[in-house]
């Protein structure tokens, strides 16, 4: 009964993100930049914008000119993130490979640095009076559900133990669409539920932050406005 | 000694962050533009009855004709890295002149009417009504903001304050809510060529005397050409030039840098302003048309090459929406890029080893430089990415002896706004724009301490009035604000000139 629940919702979930965000995408790929914005001095080459990219999503390079404080706790976070959802791999795919092994280790810990990274954004948004004044309640229910997510999964991990390989067997059977059966281990249930939610959304919210990153025109764009003429679809009927 | 008013309280730091002070600049607001300034805008001339349809529509178009403004309004996380970067936040502690608090004005409306969190759960996602109140609210903040894009450099996602700025601002012309100063000075341009309103006629008699002076000054026929046709270089400068001190003694320096180089230049009456007001009211249209005179231009005086003159907005027009709103410009030399910047010009020739100078001119001149915010962050010069940071500090270099920078925290792509661009160089936004230039001034004061700095060079039109007006509220005599090609046109030895000691300089040289 149970199995089936959380089998329908994880449907349910996974359709949601997955349609919401590429349409999402789509309309931030299709709605034209009329004007070259990069903020500069930017990249003149593509493979500079690329490298600019990389040093955006992977170290966080804006940010951490901006602000040290948030930038040592939201990229913590980040990271943790990324590690745990590599390590989170083996329930979905059969056979491991040799990454998601290597990550396991650090893996484990990642935990901790994503819930400390979290704790320091949950304290700032409240201690910090600028950063108090531009929060509405979704900001902190937001870092509230990734929180709850971490600290049931850490739960998990290392005080309560679920029975992991039920969950991997579950897992795989929803990829194959079929039901199997679900540990009716309650931290489980609550990680799940919580995660469920984070996915359904993911689409709506600031969460699209992820993809949006790459489609902002002040960092995506290549600074060679006197070299190549760029013209969006709709300024070009101007000239007609 | 400060020419008259009170002075001002240095900060401690320039960026100081202040406790917040709610309410502060509440309902501080330009003049609104009368029905015949929204006019030449293309604008309606009052609020219309159907306001509220018509901004939203205008907003949905904006989503749908603009990237940055959807994925912008989309992906702000509230991280709070941007609170502390303004300078109208840092000078004046009201929140609402936060970056993303200045963003959410309008997001919570865009969430109210357009997305599903703010469509029905808006206490959560802090969504709220379209309202004649929001309206005023709008008015308000975004004359606030002089669109200097210091919050982007410093956003994870490069989110760009200004753009949401502009945005807005479009939006309340779109309903007849337009402001005085940016759309009375569009209409001039539109009829007359120029945001002064200066005609042709007066343009020639100005220039005239002009070379008169300059006659009298080097012994040296140094030109000041005005349509000219056939002439190589077709300068496009902010009408300031031609009146204002201290921009006059730059447009001295192009006409001398351009006499010893020997190249043949002309301005133009019928597009004799560099500045582009379309920019600040965020309008593709306006920015267009008063683009396409440029060109117009060009082409009826059959010149080669167009450069521009000391101006922010205006060059970030030029360097990056010059080619996408009136080219393409295949009918001039491909050579040279197209358009160049005089600093650009100016530096090329001293490589080349064209012009010569008496750096000791400039001796009684302790030096700092302000780099200008739509240069800094909006644009280029030279070749590589940052030459609009070496190449201005090049020329300064080579033209004088005393150069300091200041806090580096405040200069290059981190800089701080003169606190008078993006259209807010309007006297009915004095207070504003005193408290929103303390940040730059005290990082000035910095300097001044440390290594007894005089003066302080820009190369942008609005800069330099803006600090001639309020450096003497911080103890600075207003003529502390210098243009660059000001001290090159101190300091460069003209050939043949009757000028007693340049000319033994140039001997000694030889
Ligand atoms: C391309 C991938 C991503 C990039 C480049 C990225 C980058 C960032 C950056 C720079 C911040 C601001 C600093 C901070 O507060 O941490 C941030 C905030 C945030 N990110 Fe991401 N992120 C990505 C993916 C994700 C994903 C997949 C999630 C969630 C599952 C997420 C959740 C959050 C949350 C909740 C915040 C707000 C933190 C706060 O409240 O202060 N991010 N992200
Ligand atoms: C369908 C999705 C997911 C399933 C089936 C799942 C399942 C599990 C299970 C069974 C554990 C216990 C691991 C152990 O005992 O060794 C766990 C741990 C954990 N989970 Fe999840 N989880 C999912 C998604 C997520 C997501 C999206 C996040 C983060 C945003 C997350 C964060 C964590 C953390 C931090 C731990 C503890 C550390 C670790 O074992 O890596 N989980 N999860
Ligand atoms: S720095 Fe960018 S993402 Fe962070 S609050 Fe400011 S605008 Fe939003
Ligand atoms: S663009 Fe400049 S003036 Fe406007 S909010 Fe950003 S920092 Fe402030």
């Amino acid at each position: 009964m149970l199995g089936v629940i959380y089998a329908i919702l994880f449907y349910i979930a996974t359709a949601i993100i997955v349609v919401g965000v590429a349409m999402r995408v789509r309309t931030y790929a299709r709605t034209p930049a009329p004007l070259k914005i990069p903020t500069t001095p930017a990249p003149t080459t593509g493979w500079g914008v690329f490298w600019r990219m990389v040093r955006e999503v992977l170290l966080f390079q804006s940010l951490y000119k901006s602000n040290k404080w948030i930038w040592l706790f939201g990229w913590m976070m980040h990271m943790s993130l990324w590690l745990i959802l590599a390590r989170h791999m083996r329930y979905f795919i059969f056979e491991s490979y040799w990454w998601i092994d290597a990550v396991q280790f650090v893996g484990t810990y990642a935990s901790f640095t994503f819930l400390f990274g979290l704790g320091g954004l949950l304290i700032r948004r409240f201690a910090v009076e600028r950063i108090r004044y531009i929060s509405s309640p979704s900001d902190v229910l937001m870092l509230l559900l990734l929180i709850g997510i971490g600290a049931s999964g850490s739960l998990m991990r290392f005080v309560t133990h679920t029975d992991i390989v039920s969950v991997k067997a579950f897992m795989l059977g929803l990829s194959r669409f079929h039901v199997g059966h679900l540990p009716s281990d309650p931290v489980l249930l609550v990680h799940l539920a919580l995660v469920i939610t984070l996915m359904i959304i993911f689409p709506i919210s600031k969460l699209m932050h992820a993809p949006g990153v790459f489609f902002s025109p002040s960092r995506n764009q290549i600074d060679n406005s006197r070299d190549k003429r760029h013209l969006a679809p709709w300024a070009a009927e101007l000239e007609k | 000694m400060p020419d008259g008013a009170e002075e001002f309280r240095k900060m401690q730091h320039a960026l100081d962050v202040p406790c917040l002070k709610p309410g502060a600049m509440e309902g501080v607001q330009p003049f609104k533009a009368k029905p015949e300034h929204q006019e030449k805008v293309g604008m309606p001339g009052e609020l219309i009855p159907d306001w509220k349809e018509k901004a939203l529509e205008k907003m949905a178009e904006l989503g749908e004709k603009n990237r940055a403004f959807k994925v912008y309004l989309d992906t702000c996380v509230k991280c709070g890295a941007c609170t502390d970067k303004c300078h109208y936040f840092l000078g004046t502690g009201d929140p609402k002149n936060m970056p993303v608090a200045r963003q959410d004005l309008l997001r919570s409306v865009y969430r109210r009417y357009f997305t599903f969190a703010g469509k029905y759960f808006p206490w959560l996602v802090g969504a709220r009504d379209l309202t004649e109140d929001v309206l005023e609210e709008w008015y308000s903040y975004y004359h606030q903001c002089s669109e200097c894009r210091r919050c982007s450099v410093f956003c994870p996602y490069g989110i760009d304050t200004a753009e949401i700025t502009m945005a807005a601002r479009e939006i309340l012309d779109t309903v007849g809510v337009g402001q005085k100063y940016s759309n009375e000075i569009i209409g001039k341009v539109k009829e007359v060529g120029n945001n002064l309103g200066l005609n042709p006629k007066a343009l020639r008699a100005t220039l005239e005397d002009l070379e008169e002076d300059l006659e009298e000054d080097t012994g040296l026929a140094v030109r000041l050409p005005l349509d000219e046709k056939g002439a190589d270089i077709l300068l496009i400068t902010p009408s300031a030039d031609f009146f204002a001190e201290p921009h006059i003694d730059g447009l001295l320096g192009y006409a001398k840098v351009f006499h010893e180089a020997g190249v043949s230049w002309t301005i133009s009456s019928y597009a004799s302003e560099a500045a582009n007001f379309g920019l600040f009211i965020g309008s593709y249209e306006n920015m267009r048309e008063i683009s396409l005179r440029i060109r117009k231009a060009a082409e009826d005086l059959g010149v080669k090459r167009i450069v521009f003159g000391e101006c922010g907005h205006a060059w970030r027009v030029a360097y990056s929406f010059l080619d996408t709103l009136a080219g393409p410009f295949d009918f001039l030399d491909q050579k040279y890029p197209i358009p160049q910047h005089i600093l650009e010009f100016t530096w090329d020739e001293i490589q080349k080893g064209t012009l010569k100078f008496d750096k000791s001119k400039n001796d009684d001149i302790r030096l700092t430089y302000h780099d200008s915010c739509n240069v800094a962050r909006a644009s280029r010069m030279g070749d590589m990415p940052g030459g609009q940071f070496e190449i201005p500090r090049n020329v300064i270099k080579a033209v004088c002896n005393n150069y300091f920078d200041m806090d580096p925290d405040t200069i290059k792509e981190s800089t701080l706004c003169c606190g008078g661009g993006g259209g807010l160089l309007t006297d009915d936004l004095m207070d504003l724009r005193i408290k929103g230039s303390s940040p730059r001034m005290t990082a000035l004061q910095d300097v001044t301490e440390e290594h007894g700095v005089t003066h302080m060079a820009a190369i942008c039109a609005i800069c330099k009035t803006q600090f001639s007006k309020v450096m003497p509220k911080f103890g600075y005599e207003m003529d502390s604000v210098v243009s660059v090609h000001q001290l090159v046109s101190n300091a460069i030895i003209l050939t043949g000139s009757n000028d007693g000691e340049s000319a033994e300089e140039e001997t000694s040289d030889e």
